[in-house]
C-alpha cells in the first residue's frame, strides 16, 4: 500500500485507478490514462475523473482536454528520468493549472522531494520503500529555503533579488 | 570576484548536510548503490579505479588565494598531497575516502566553494575565457553573465535529471579561448548593429565519441533575455533528448537527428510561449552583478618609464626570463600590467597536477602580486592575470624555484590530457605515461621554440575528456584485445576557426606513439613555408598526404 502525501500531510487516497476493462462509473473519484480520456465522450462524463499522463506527452498539445480536471498525475518511470518535471512546470506556469498535481513512480523519494515541490507538485504517491515522515520533513525544509529560483518556481538569480 | 551572501551560503551549507545524510544512509544500507551513485555524482563524487574521485567546482575558473589555500589543505589532509586541474577549469582529488567526503565539502563551504553539479546528468560548471576582464580583445567581462547563469543553473528544479550532462561556456572576445563551439550551449556576448549588447547562441557542440561543432540557433538575443532562452533550450532537450541510449543522449544528437533548422524552430516556439517577464534581467539586476567584478585598483605607476625600463632590462639580461615572458606572459588591457601563466606541464609531471605546497605558493604569490586572484584554464594551467610589470621578474623567480615556470604555454609540451587508465575507471588506455614520453622526446630535442604553437590533446578513451578531437594533434587511447593503442588525428581546433581533427590512419601501439608525434612534427618542419606558418595553418594548406606518407613509411610503426 503506497502512502499518499497531499498538501504537506499524509492523506487517504480518495481516487481509484480505473482498470482498462472497467466501464466508466456514473459517480465517484477515478483516475484514467490519458489515452482513454482522449477517446471518451467527455461531455457525457458525470464522475470525478483525474487523468494520468505519460511523461512523453507534450502538455501544450493536450491541455485543452485536461483543463478543468480536478487531478492530473504525472509519471516518473525511472529514478533518473526527469521529463515530468518539465510537464509539471508547463501545467502550473503556462496553463495555469490549479488542481491536484500528483507525482507517481520511481523518483518520488525523499531525495527528489525538493525538486518535485518546486516544480509545482502538491501530491505524491511515495515509492513503496519511502518513509513518509522523512519526506514531509524534506518538504518543510524545502519550503523554508531561499532557492536561487523564485518561490513560484520561476528562476530568479541573486542578481535579481531585491537588495 | 563574486562573494556569497547569506542566501548562497545557506544553500551550500544545506547541501552539505543533505549529502552527509545521504552518505550515512548509503553506508547503513538504506540507500541503494544505483540511487546513491546518481546523488553522489551531483556532488562531484565518482568511484574510480582505485578510490573515489572528488571534482570540485571552480565557477568560470576563478579562485581566491584563500580558496587555493583550502585546496592545499584538502590535498594534504584527505588526499596524497596533490590535486589535478581539469579541462573544465575544475580541480579533482583522486584519493579521498568516501566517509570523509562530507567533511571535505564542509571545509569547502567555509571558503564559498562546493562540488555541486560537477558530475551527473545536470547542468555542469559554467566556463569562460581565462583572461576574462583583462583581455585586450574583449567586448565586456563575461563573468557577471556566467555568475547569473551559474545561479540560474544551481539547484534548478526542472533540469536536475536531464538525459545527459550539459555544459555551457561563454566567450566575449575576438579570439574564442573557451572552446565554446564544442559545448552543449556556447554563448558569445556581442553587440548588434544598433549597438545593443546581447548574445549569439550556439547549441549542440560536444566532444566524446561523436565529436560535433555547435550550430548557431540565434544570431542575436537581447541582453535581458538570457535566462528565458536558456530555459527554452533546456526544456526542449529535457522533453525530447534521447534516454534510450547513453551514447546518443547528448543534445548534439537531438540537434543532429532533428536537423539544426527544426531544432531551432522547436526552441524558438518554446521560447515564444515562455513568460519572459519572469526571467528578465533588468538593468539594476545586471548592474548589481557587474559590481562584483569591478576592475582591480590598478596602479598608474605600473606603466611608469622607470618600471618599463627595468622590465626591459631584466628581459635583456636574463635569457631564461625572456623565454618565459615570450611564452607565458600576455599583454593586459591596462598598460603596465601583464597576465602571467603558471605552467602545470613541467616535464615528468602529469598535465594539470599540482602539489599542496605549490597550491600554497601560488596562493601567496597571487596575494602578493595579483590582487589575491588566480584563474584555472581549460588547458590545465593557472593564470595570475593582474601582475604589474615590475613584479613579473620576482614572480618568475619564485615560480621557477617551485617548478611552475616551464616556458611552454601553447607549445607541444603544453599538452592537455585526461587522467587516463592510471586513475579513471572509464579509460581503456594510459595517457599520463604517453604525455611523459612525448615530453621527453621534445625536451631532449630542445627545438620547441622553433616548432611554435601546437596544441596536442590526448584522451584515454572515447569520452574525450582530453579534448583530442580539437587538438591540432589529437591522440585517442583505444583498447585492442587488452592492449593499449593510440589513434591520431590532425587539424582539430577549438578556437574561432573550430574544426574536428581527421584521422591519420591505423593506430599506433604504446611504443610507437611518441615517435609518431615526432614524425608529425618533423613533417611540419619540412613542409612549412617559414617559421611564421603555424602547424595548423601548414596542415590546412598541405593536407594529410605528406603527414600520412611519413607516418606510415616504414614497417613496424603502425599496425
Amino acid at each position: 500500500m503506497s502512502t499518499l502525501i497531499r498538501d504537506n500531510a499524509a492523506a487517504t487516497d480518495d481516487f481509484v485507478a480505473l482498470a482498462d476493462d472497467q466501464p466508466l462509473p456514473a459517480s465517484g473519484k477515478i483516475i484514467v490514462p490519458l489515452a482513454r480520456w482522449l477517446e471518451l465522450d467527455r461531455t457525457a462524463v458525470t464522475a470525478t475523473v483525474g487523468v494520468s499522463v505519460p511523461n512523453t506527452v507534450d502538455i501544450d498539445a493536450v491541455w485543452p482536454a485536461l483543463a478543468g480536471r480536478p487531478l492530473i498525475e504525472l509519471n516518473f518511470p525511472a529514478f533518473g528520468d526527469g521529463r515530468a518535471y518539465s510537464q509539471a512546470r508547463v501545467l502550473r506556469d503556462r496553463c495555469g493549472y490549479a488542481g491536484e498535481l500528483r507525482a507517481r513512480g520511481a523518483a518520488v523519494v525523499v531525495d527528489q522531494a525538493a525538486q518535485l515541490a518546486r516544480c509545482g507538485f502538491n501530491a505524491y504517491v511515495l515509492r513503496a520503500d519511502q518513509n513518509a515522515e522523512a519526506f514531509l520533513a524534506r518538504l518543510q525544509r524545502t519550503a523554508g529555503t531561499a532557492w536561487y529560483q523564485h518561490p513560484s518556481q520561476r528562476p530568479l538569480p541573486a542578481s535579481a533579488r531585491q537588495a | 570576484m563574486y562573494r556569497y551572501d547569506e542566501y548562497d551560503q545557506a544553500l551550500v551549507d544545506q547541501r552539505v548536510a543533505e549529502f552527509r545524510d545521504q552518505t550515512q544512509r548509503f553506508l547503513a544500507g538504506a540507500l541503494s548503490e544505483d540511487e546513491f551513485r546518481a546523488l553522489r555524482l551531483r556532488n562531484g563524487l565518482y568511484i574510480q579505479r582505485f578510490a573515489p574521485m572528488l571534482r570540485i567546482s571552480i565557477p568560470y575558473g576563478l579562485l581566491s588565494s584563500r580558496q587555493l589555500h583550502m585546496l592545499a589543505h584538502i590535498a594534504r589532509s584527505y588526499d596524497k598531497g596533490y590535486g589535478h586541474f581539469t579541462t573544465r577549469q575544475n580541480i579533482q582529488f583522486n584519493w579521498p575516502k568516501l566517509e570523509q567526503v562530507p567533511d571535505i565539502l564542509a571545509d569547502l563551504a567555509s571558503v564559498e566553494m562546493h562540488a555541486i553539479q560537477t558530475s551527473g546528468n545536470c547542468i555542469r560548471n559554467i566556463t569562460a575565457d581565462h583572461l576574462a576582464g583583462v583581455a585586450r580583445d574583449e567586448l565586456v567581462d563575461p563573468r557577471p553573465y556566467c555568475e547569473i547563469t551559474r545561479q540560474w543553473a544551481t539547484f534548478h528544479p526542472e533540469f536536475n535529471w536531464l538525459p545527459r550532462k550539459f555544459k555551457i561556456a561563454f566567450s566575449s572576445s575576438t579570439t574564442d579561448r573557451a572552446a565554446t563551439l564544442v559545448h552543449d550551449i556556447g554563448v558569445h556576448i556581442v553587440r548588434n548593429e544598433a549597438g545593443a549588447l546581447g548574445y549569439r547562441i550556439f547549441v549542440g557542440g560536444g566532444l566524446g565519441r561523436m565529436p560535433m561543432l555547435a550550430h548557431q540557433v540565434r544570431d542575436f538575443l537581447p541582453e535581458a533575455d538570457l535566462l528565458s532562452y536558456l530555459e527554452a533550450v533546456l526544456r526542449v532537450y529535457n522533453r525530447l533528448g534521447r534516454r534510450d541510449n547513453i551514447h546518443r543522449a547528448r543534445i548534439k544528437i537531438l540537434v543532429k537527428e532533428l536537423g539544426p533548422a527544426k531544432f531551432t524552430e522547436a526552441v524558438e516556439a518554446e521560447w515564444a510561449k515562455i513568460d519572459k517577464a519572469a526571467f528578465t534581467l533588468d538593468r539594476a539586476a545586471l548592474e548589481r552583478m557587474k559590481a562584483h567584478f569591478t576592475p582591480h585598483p590598478y596602479a598608474a605607476s605600473a606603466d611608469s618609464e622607470r618600471d618599463t625600463r627595468s622590465y626591459a632590462a631584466a628581459l635583456a639580461a636574463d635569457s631564461g626570463f625572456a623565454s618565459f615572458v615570450r611564452r607565458n606572459v600576455r599583454d593586459h588591457r591596462v598598460p603596465g600590467y601583464k597576465a602571467v601563466f603558471v605552467s602545470l606541464k613541467a616535464p615528468g609531471v602529469a598535465p594539470g597536477d599540482i602539489s599542496a605546497a605549490q597550491l600554497d605558493l601560488v596562493a601567496e604569490l597571487a596575494e602578493r602580486y595579483s590582487f589575491g586572484e588566480v584563474r584555472a584554464t581549460h588547458d590545465q594551467n593557472l593564470v595570475l592575470a593582474d601582475v604589474a610589470q615590475k613584479d613579473v621578474y620576482p614572480l618568475w623567480q619564485a615560480l621557477k624555484a617551485a617548478g611552475l615556470a616551464t616556458p611552454n604555454i601553447g607549445l607541444l609540451t603544453d599538452l592537455i590530457c585526461c587522467p587516463g587508465l592510471d586513475f579513471c575507471s572509464l579509460a581503456n588506455a594510459g595517457s599520463i605515461g604517453v604525455a611523459a614520453d612525448i615530453n621527453d622526446r621534445f625536451d631532449a630535442l630542445d627545438h620547441l621554440h622553433d616548432i611554435g604553437e601546437i596544441k596536442l590533446k590526448m584522451s584515454g578513451c572515447m569520452n574525450g575528456c582530453g579534448h583530442h578531437s580539437v587538438g591540432h594533434i589529437g591522440i585517442l587511447g583505444v583498447d585492442k584485445k587488452g592492449e593499449e593503442w593510440y589513434q591520431v588525428t590532425l587539424g582539430g581546433s577549438a578556437e574561432n576557426d573550430a574544426s574536428l581533427g581527421e584521422r591519420t590512419g591505423p593506430s599506433f601501439n604504446r611504443d610507437a606513439i611518441a615517435d609518431a608525434v615526432v614524425r608529425i612534427v618533423e613533417t611540419y618542419l619540412d613542409e612549412r613555408r617559414d617559421e611564421d606558418e603555424t602547424f595548423l595553418q601548414c596542415y590546412r594548406r598541405v593536407g594529410m598526404a605528406p603527414f600520412k606518407a611519413r607516418l606510415y613509411a616504414e614497417e613496424g610503426v603502425a599496425a
